[in-house]
């Protein structure tokens, strides 16, 4: 038993005690909820220690038991760079979630929070799942919950919404099964490892036809959770209706599980296909960082607009991914983290809004900056992170990101790099619509921010500075997982681009924006 | 045929479950004009225990596995895990049951007799090693099931669940004994080793193209029973007419022992002729699932939801026999008895709540049912995602096995067709959720009684069932992987 089995079953015990609490007090079920989604997160921050303080391998935390017989299912969990710090952001954001959802949920309080816990379970176990079938289950399981919070204690439109979401991603984990099941019948055992080294030895899928058909299986589940352009529209629906803590849940977190499934099991299992594939993704990618700013920014409703806004930076991660670079795949996971920390916070804030108002409609507001100025202090600075101002986290992950995007194909990166214009246009016309202005009627008397508000905002400011400024603490850890995926897909191994590399890296290092790590790769 | 025909002790006690339960439903009958009508308990209990007993017999015997009577039965483990399913079924039938009857004034010692003599016809299916033996299990099962169905004789619907499903049933029983014929004549035998070893012997192309036609007669009887397209016509109205608790029983007991004999005849007998059923089984399992998940979309009365999604079910189920291969045995095994417990569950909620007349089987009917009995839901919403195929639910082990033995045997395009189908079904399962969880309570439920005991009872074993298959397979799965070879 590891720190990590603790930190994967915590949240299961927490929702199963929190079905035997009785349900009229309401009072002492989210000071239960909020005490145990603390407690976890504690329990996870020991996690970080192997990676700042000790010497990790590939992996640690790992614990292997066999959970079925036949076929040969293992309870296979451990944790690198890249699992480390998205469990992290899932432990980070379940109490501040509880803490967002403590006054706006009112109604049928009990199996809200139980829901939210079970969903924290299930993500948790998405991303540090080594057994293929293993992580379908945590896949599946984290569906269940989410769909009861849309569905529930969503807005006017929540059920269509709710079964959307359901069914759009049950059609792509269907796929996703298909491969599965395809891989264990050749390979014998769902352990990641045992299948990475049979696929590169030949010995599953040896034609590249198969490799090609379980890479696309496996792409359409994944894309469909990211959302990858066309296969978004579920997003703005569920993110619209769902209540703020499913709202921030789902971009932050649930969202990342596509991308973490891109980089865990799509790339580095089928790097040809995956290379050969990667002109139309990166096509859609930045279809999708275009269109999805282009959208966002003629969007009357905030929640909305923040939905579509996620589109576009969801571009980024998967073209980060997809440049085959140890900077885009390291810009990728940043982005994610960062996307978790300023999407969230953009939801919390508009939640706060809501709270206030009861409209996420931009023309209700106007002039909140004078009733309210603290709010839009806070405000501001997510709405700069989201943009991508430098000393503020998001401006890290999408240089990383255009900067090996530029590495491989320049036109891609400057079609990239619209993106980042246009999400300063509708986050700042945003931010005047709503902030300045004179302020009339209803808004005139908004309160300002209240203790528990500055609990839930304060920590997410924190971080987006902290990972705006001191990238070393969490960039090295990154890249050393990052690197033993990148091995087999890397694009340096195209002679022109290795030349291109050498220069812009080096430019790179002196400006401290890279680890020294890379120095080693760049050769 | 051996000369003996004085059976042995070991005969009897191979043949002892069939014998308890037939006696158990005899004494029921004599026991009515004694008592009347109104000593409800006291037949409720002798049903019980004659079940009770039956399983311990069953799993007895499981210890003398062999064949008796003159080869005409065989007990293995094949044939034990269908008795000890389908009774099961009969004993949770019994629990949903008696609320029910007394609810609609029903008389209940002709329903118990007539449920006994049923699931004993049921074990003689598990249990037949011949084409006769077969056919009589499925009489005795079959004629006792059309008159449960058609129980409240003075109900409209009952009369005509009852009818239809007669007139078809015995229709599609002629084609099945049709094809039994032309086998006799073929081969000369109705032994089910005999055939498969003359066709494995060849006895030239005649009489392959004979077996051939014949495996097609006697797949048309089958795919009636288990309701496979295009045979499936009659399940909607019949499943939707019949008393709750029968609709229950049905699509879950001689649904079970209709697809132990369709695989052991048609992997037993008909194996060396594969190639000639395996396209018709391939075709007729894509054609279930799409009929059974597109109608369902479509249907508002709860019941008749259910009877398309037990179409489709038997899909998933026949996609595991077009693979025949010993995992799809085991893989259609496992999924039968998961199935049982979830669909036994979801039809005990609704004989729970439809009240007396059968008067809210309506999908809206259950609007807000999960504010106003949060347990009942909840078990129910459990029901649904294993009928969904959520993970750590049996419905979803039982999904992937089946699919896991398709992939096996290349059906590749049939699992991924299959799996999108399951993503189709998700939509009407998660309707029913939404109404219990997402609407406000209307008449229907407010006006809800608690939980009686019985149907409690059957709630909680279901759902403790369907999760331990969930998220321990392997008890069932072993057992299963075991006796699914079932040429020796």
């Amino acid at each position: 038993m590891t720190l990590l089995d603790l930190v994967i079953f915590l949240p299961l015990a927490a929702f199963l005690l929190i079905l035997f609490l009785p349900k009229e007090h309401v009072d002492g079920i989210r000071r239960f909820s909020l005490v145990a989604s603390i407690a976890i997160f504690v329990a996870s921050l020991g996690l970080i220690g192997p990676y700042w303080f000790g010497n990790p391998g590939k992996f640690v935390f790992e614990t292997d038991l066999p959970w079925i017989n036949s076929p040969a299912i293992r309870y296979h969990v451990a944790i690198d760079g890249i699992s480390l710090w998205l469990l992290l952001l899932t432990t980070l954001l379940t109490p501040l979630c509880v803490l967002v959802s403590w006054r706006s949920v009112q109604k049928r309080v009990k199996e809200f929070f139980a829901f939210l816990l079970l969903l924290e379970f299930g993500l948790i176990g998405v991303f540090c799942a080594f057994d293929l079938f293993l992580f379908f289950v945590f896949w599946e399981v984290s569906l269940v919950p989410m769909y009861f919070l849309i569905g529930v204690w969503g807005h006017e439109r929540r059920i269509y919404a709710a079964v959307k979401f359901f069914v759009y991603t049950m059609a792509g984990s269907m796929l996703m099964l298909v491969g599965i099941i395809y891989i264990y019948n050749q390979a014998g055992t769902f352990d990641y490892a045992k299948i990475m080294a049979g696929l590169q030895n030949g010995s599953i899928a040896s034609s590249y036809q198969e490799q090609l058909f379980l890479f696309l299986a496996f792409f359409i589940a994944f894309a469909i959770k990211v959302p990858i352009f066309p296969l978004h529209t579920w997003l703005p629906d569920a993110h619209v209706e769902a209540p703020t803590a499913g709202s921030v849940m789902l971009a932050s977190v649930m969202l990342k599980m596509g991308t973490y499934g891109l980089l865990r099991f799509c790339v580095p299992m089928f790097p040809v296909a995956a290379r050969n594939c990667s002109g139309w993704i990166v096509t859609l990618a930045i279809i999708g960082i275009i269109y999805g700013a282009l959208v966002a920014m003629v969007q009357p409703n905030m929640k909305k607009l923040v939905a579509y806004s996620s589109v576009s930076h969801l571009g980024f991660v998967v073209l980060g991914i997809f440049s085959f670079t140890q900077q885009g795949f390291d810009g990728a996971v940043y982005q994610m983290l960062n996307h978790g920390v300023s999407t969230g916070a953009l939801f919390i804030m508009v939640g706060f809004l809501y709270e206030r108002r009861h409209s996420l409609e931009i023309d209700a507001y106007g002039g909140v900056a004078t009733p309210a100025p603290r709010l839009a202090t806070v405000f501001m600075i997510t709405m700069l992170a989201s943009i991508g101002l430098p000393m503020l986290n998001n401006f890290v992950g999408e240089f990383l990101v255009l900067q090996g995007t530029a590495l491989v194909n320049f036109r891609w990166a400057i079609f990239a790099a619209i993106g980042v214009i246009l999400s300063a246009c509708y986050m700042l016309w945003l931010y005047q619509r709503v902030f300045f202005g004179k302020a009339s009627g209803e808004v005139s008397g908004l309160r300002d921010l209240d203790l528990r508000e500055y609990a839930i905002s304060v920590p997410l400011i924190i971080l987006m500075v902290w990972m705006g400024t001191f990238t070393q603490s969490f960039i090295p850890s990154i890249s050393t997982s990052t690197a033993v995926i990148l091995g087999p897909v890397d694009a340096k191994r195209d002679v022109h681009v290795r030349n291109a590399t050498h220069g812009a890296l080096r430019a790179q290092q002196q400006q401290g924006v890279l680890p020294a790590k890379e120095s080693v790769d760049a050769r | 045929m051996p000369a003996s025909f004085t059976p042995t002790a070991i005969d009897y006690l191979r043949f002892l479950p069939e014998i308890l339960m037939i006696v158990a439903g005899t004494l029921i009958m004599v026991m009515q004009p004694l008592l009347g009508d109104n000593k409800r308990t006291a037949f409720s209990s002798v049903t019980l225990v004659g079940f009770i007993a039956a399983l311990v017999a069953a799993v007895a015997a499981n210890d003398y596995p062999g064949l008796s009577f003159s080869n005409m039965l065989i007990v293995d483990g094949f044939a034990t895990f269908f008795r000890v399913l389908v009774i099961g079924v009969g004993i949770f039938t019994v629990l949903s049951s008696s609320e029910y009857l007394r609810r609609e004034h029903a008389a209940s010692a002709e329903y118990y007799a007539l449920l006994l003599f049923s699931v004993a016809g049921q074990c003689v299916m598990a249990t037949a090693n011949e084409l006769i033996m077969i056919f009589i299990g499925l009489e005795i099962s079959s004629i006792a099931t059309y008159i449960l169905a058609g129980y409240l004789r003075d109900d409209k619907r009952n009369n005509e669940a009852a009818l239809k499903y007669f007139l078809l049933g015995s229709f599609a029983t002629a084609f099945l004994l049709y094809g039994i014929a032309w086998i006799y004549g073929t081969t000369g035998s109705t032994n089910l080793a005999d055939i498969r070893s003359f066709l494995m012997t060849g006895g030239g192309a005649r009489n392959l193209t004979l077996a051939g036609t014949a495996a097609a007669l006697m797949f048309v009887g089958f795919a009636f029973k288990v309701s496979a397209a295009p045979f499936q016509i009659w399940a909607p109205d019949v499943y939707q007419g019949a008393p709750a608790p029968v609709t229950l029983f049905m699509s879950a007991g001689p649904k079970a022992a209709a697809f132990a004999v369709f695989m052991r005849v048609f992997i037993v007998a008909f194996g060396p002729i594969t190639n000639r059923w395996e396209p018709f089984v391939w075709s007729s399992a894509l054609l279930t699932m799409v009929i059974g998940n597109f109608a369902a979309l479509a249907q508002t009365n709860i019941k008749r939801l259910l009877a398309y999604s037990s179409i489709a079910h038997a899909g998933y189920v026949m996609v595991a026999i077009a693979a025949h291969n010993q995992v799809g045995v085991a893989a259609a095994m496992f999924y039968l008895a998961a199935y049982a417990f979830m669909n036994i569950g979801a039809f005990a909620v609704i004989t729970h709540f439809s009240r007396q007349g059968e008067k809210y089987v309506n999908v809206d009917d259950l609007a807000g049912l999960g504010w106003k009995q949060p347990a009942t839901a909840a078990l129910f919403s459990i029901f649904l995602l294993s009928l969904i195929g959520v993970p750590l639910t049996g419905g979803f082990f039982g999904k992937f096995y089946i699919f896991k033995a398709a992939l096996d045997a290349n059906l590749v395009w049939l699992s991924i067709l299959g799996l999108l189908n399951s993503a189709v079904a998700a939509y009407y399962y998660l309707r029913i959720i939404v109404v219990m969880y997402m609407h406000e309570p209307g008449v229907s439920t407010l006006t809800l009684e608690p939980l009686s005991p019985g149907i409690r009872t059957t709630l909680w074993a279901a759902a403790l069932g369907t999760l331990i298959l969930g998220i321990f397979p392997s008890l069932l799965l072993n057992f299963a992987t075991n006796s699914s070879a079932l040429v020796k």
